[in-house]
């Protein structure tokens, strides 16, 4: 039973893009992997059900 | 080479048996004095089984391998009688503090709640412990330790045990009906009988060193991630007794392990990290791998595995001697039952079901903090310090720092054993059926004690009761039980300042002096609590019924069903 949200759930998609990117700006690759991983562990603290985390790492990986 | 502990050696004594025309036979053989064999020989002896204990080598641990002691196997000695000593010697502590770089992310508590007998954990050399394992063990005088008997053959396919030993009077053979195997994680016993231990080594080195210093850190676990006296790895300083410190260095893979044990190596990297000119000597040093394995199956007929010959961890956590005591904690009252014909030889296989369960508990938490400590990818290490650089400002992140789950034991919540709960009944709480007993503190006779050491040594029945007398039923059942060919002993538990008029004899009342019983065990009266002989809870009702808790004990003694038909079975000792 899919849990996670794949319906479209951000009301400004452009703007959570552009945030996003900008998020990386002036950072070197070693710096962008670390807020990329620190974002994903806050994200990750605030969804919180683990189900739905594996169904989106699944999804991530390319297995589904 | 050890400057604050001078290395006893124990006499090699002459066995009569080794002068025998035929082979002795003893009922139990114990094979390896660690802290798990020792453990075994002493539960045995309270019960008053006598056992033969070899061990190849005539002194104690060689080098202080284990450091911390848990709670839950505090406990146990405590069961054992040598819990005492071993709090008193080693240094008492509940407190971790984990750095990342050159700062402090976090400090946890292990022990937070108060009312409990024992601390989180006890540090101390493993010689010591080993030696006051073996000062109980001689004062219960019921165990034949045979020192410098080296066990070199075992042949287990007949109904008896056969095993060659090797002494410096050469061999001799020995037969018996139970062979407990604690001969490490080596374990040459496991290889003479063609069996395995499989798991994972991890590709790193580690510098554990033991150093005499005199300083005034507090008696704190410190973890450090990537510090600056010590790049890209990790460290860990431990306080145990005698002024003598364990200090962990993180090698990475490529390490020399002979060139990293020379003091020109070990005191410059211990010097970077006291960051002074402390004065200190070094004790011991040695440089390990780590694996985590087991055997398949702890049991093979009549011949059962313990310890780190059964399963071996990684240091961090500190599970292996704690696990092992535990094993010895679950097996020895169903192999004492089972030689007494209380119970059917099936009781033993519980043994294996419950312990392998832990194993695979104890391995699955070594593994991932190994797997955090050591990032075996680049990836892994980004996810690891992006854990650790936000642990300082977000507590969420604090619980996934992961520098060692320390060894709790584990709630056998599948196990066969158990009485599950009934609908009814709506417990709250963490004392489900298959859960160590929670401690807490007790008045009994007038002064205050402790719940874990008021139980006995079988099965034992705990009845919540209010201030009033109890019923003629109730005092029938108590009675009954007790004399049951499994005895069952009641202790009466009233709440804060109550008293009970009228005790059935032989029933002993103990005060809820600070209301954590009640509260651990989500008790009101009439609650009773079902235990083991090794503390864990068989069952729990809101009601005593002595046919309930009749059944519940057959349960947890495999009394409960006739024998499985055994055709189709392989043989016992396959
Ligand atoms: C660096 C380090 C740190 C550790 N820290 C901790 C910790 O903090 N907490 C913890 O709980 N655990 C810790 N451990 C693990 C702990 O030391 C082991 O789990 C524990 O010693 C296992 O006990 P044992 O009795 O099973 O085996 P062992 O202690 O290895 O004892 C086996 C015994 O069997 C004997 N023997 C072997 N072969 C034969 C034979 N053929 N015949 C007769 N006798 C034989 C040996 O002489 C020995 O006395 C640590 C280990 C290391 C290496």
């Amino acid at each position: 039973m899919a849990k996670l949200n794949l319906e479209p759930n951000i009301a400004s998609p452009d703007d959570f893009y552009e945030a996003l990117i900008d998020m990386h700006r002036d950072l070197d690759e070693g710096a962008s992997a670390k807020a990329n991983a620190k974002l994903v562990l806050l994200l990750a603290n605030h969804i919180g059900d683990l189900e739905v985390l594996r169904e989106a790492m699944a999804i991530a990986r390319g297995r589904a | 080479m050890l400057k604050t502990y001078v290395q006893p050696r124990y006499d090699y004594v002459r066995s009569p048996d080794q002068s025998a025309a035929a082979p002795a036979h003893h009922p139990v053989v114990i094979i390896g004095a660690g802290p798990v064999g020792l453990s075994a020989a002493i539960d045995f002896a309270t019960r008053g089984v006598a056992t033969v204990l070899l061990d190849e080598d005539d002194t104690v641990s060689v080098g202080s391998r284990a450091v911390c002691y848990a709670k839950r196997a505090l406990e146990i000695l405590d069961r054992l009688g040598c819990g005492d000593p071993v709090v008193e010697r080693g240094i008492s502590w509940n407190v971790g503090k984990v750095y990342f770089r050159d700062r402090l992310v976090y400090t946890f508590n292990l022990l937070p709640e108060p009312g409990h007998h024992r601390p989180a954990f006890v540090n101390l050399q493993q010689y010591h412990f080993e030696e006051m394992l073996l000062a109980r063990l001689r004062a219960l005088g019921r165990t034949d330790l045979r020192w410098m008997n080296k066990v070199v053959g075992v042949d287990a396919r007949g109904d008896l045990v056969r095993l060659e030993v090797e002494t410096p009077d050469g061999r001799y053979a020995l037969t018996c009906d139970w062979l407990v195997v604690a001969d490490g994680a080596r374990s040459p016993v496991r290889h003479l009988m063609g069996l395995e231990s499989k798991g994972q080594v991890f590709r790193d080195r580690f510098l554990i060193a033991d150093v005499v210093m005199k300083a005034e850190f507090p008696t704190e676990r410190w973890f450090w991630f990537d510090p600056p006296f010590h790049r890209n790895q990790s460290a860990l300083l431990h306080r145990q007794a005698d002024d003598v410190w364990r200090i962990d260095f993180q090698l990475g893979w490529d390490a020399d392990p002979e060139e990293e044990k020379k003091p020109e190596r070990v005191i410059p990297r211990i010097k970077a990290m006291l960051g002074d000119d402390r004065e200190f000597e070094l004790e011991w040093v040695s440089v390990y791998t780590f694996q985590c394995r087991r055997m398949e199956r702890f049991r093979h007929g009549r011949v059962i595995f313990a310890g780190d010959a059964a399963h071996q961890v990684s240091p961090f956590g500190a599970r292996g001697a704690n696990s092992g005591i535990q094993d010895t904690d679950n097996l020895v009252w169903k192999l004492a039952l089972v030689m007494a014909g209380k119970a059917p030889e099936r009781l033993l296989d519980t043994y294996d079901e419950e312990r392998v369960y832990a194993a695979d508990e104890n391995i699955l938490n070594s593994t991932r903090s190994t797997d955090f400590i050591t990032p075996k990818s680049g990836v892994s290490r980004v996810f690891r310090d992006a854990v650790l650089e936000l642990a300082e400002s977000y507590p969420f992140a604090r619980r996934i720092v992961n520098s060692g789950r320390l060894s709790v034991p584990a709630v056998l919540h599948g196990s066969s054993l158990n009485t599950p709960d009934a609908p009814g009944d709506g417990f709250a709480g963490a004392m489900v059926p298959g859960t160590p007993a929670a401690d807490a503190p007790v008045g009994r006779e007038g002064k205050t004690g402790w719940f874990l050491a008021s139980l006995g040594r079988g099965f034992d029945l705990v009845l919540f009761a209010s201030q009033a007398p109890l019923t003629a039923a109730q005092a029938d059942a108590i009675a009954a039980l007790g004399r049951d060919p499994i005895p069952v002993a009641t202790r009466i538990v009233v709440p804060q300042g109550g008293g009970l008029a009228s005790a059935p004899p032989g029933c002993e009342v103990l005060e809820d002096v600070e209301g954590w019983l009640a509260k651990r065990y989500d008790a009101r009266p009439g609650t009773c609590y079902l235990f083991r002989p090794d503390q864990h809870v068989a069952a729990r009702w809101r009601a005593l019924d002595a046919a309930k808790v009749r059944s519940a004990v057959a349960r947890a003694t495999c009394n409960d069903q006739a024998a499985p038909a055994r055709a189709g079975r392989a043989p016992a000792h396959a």
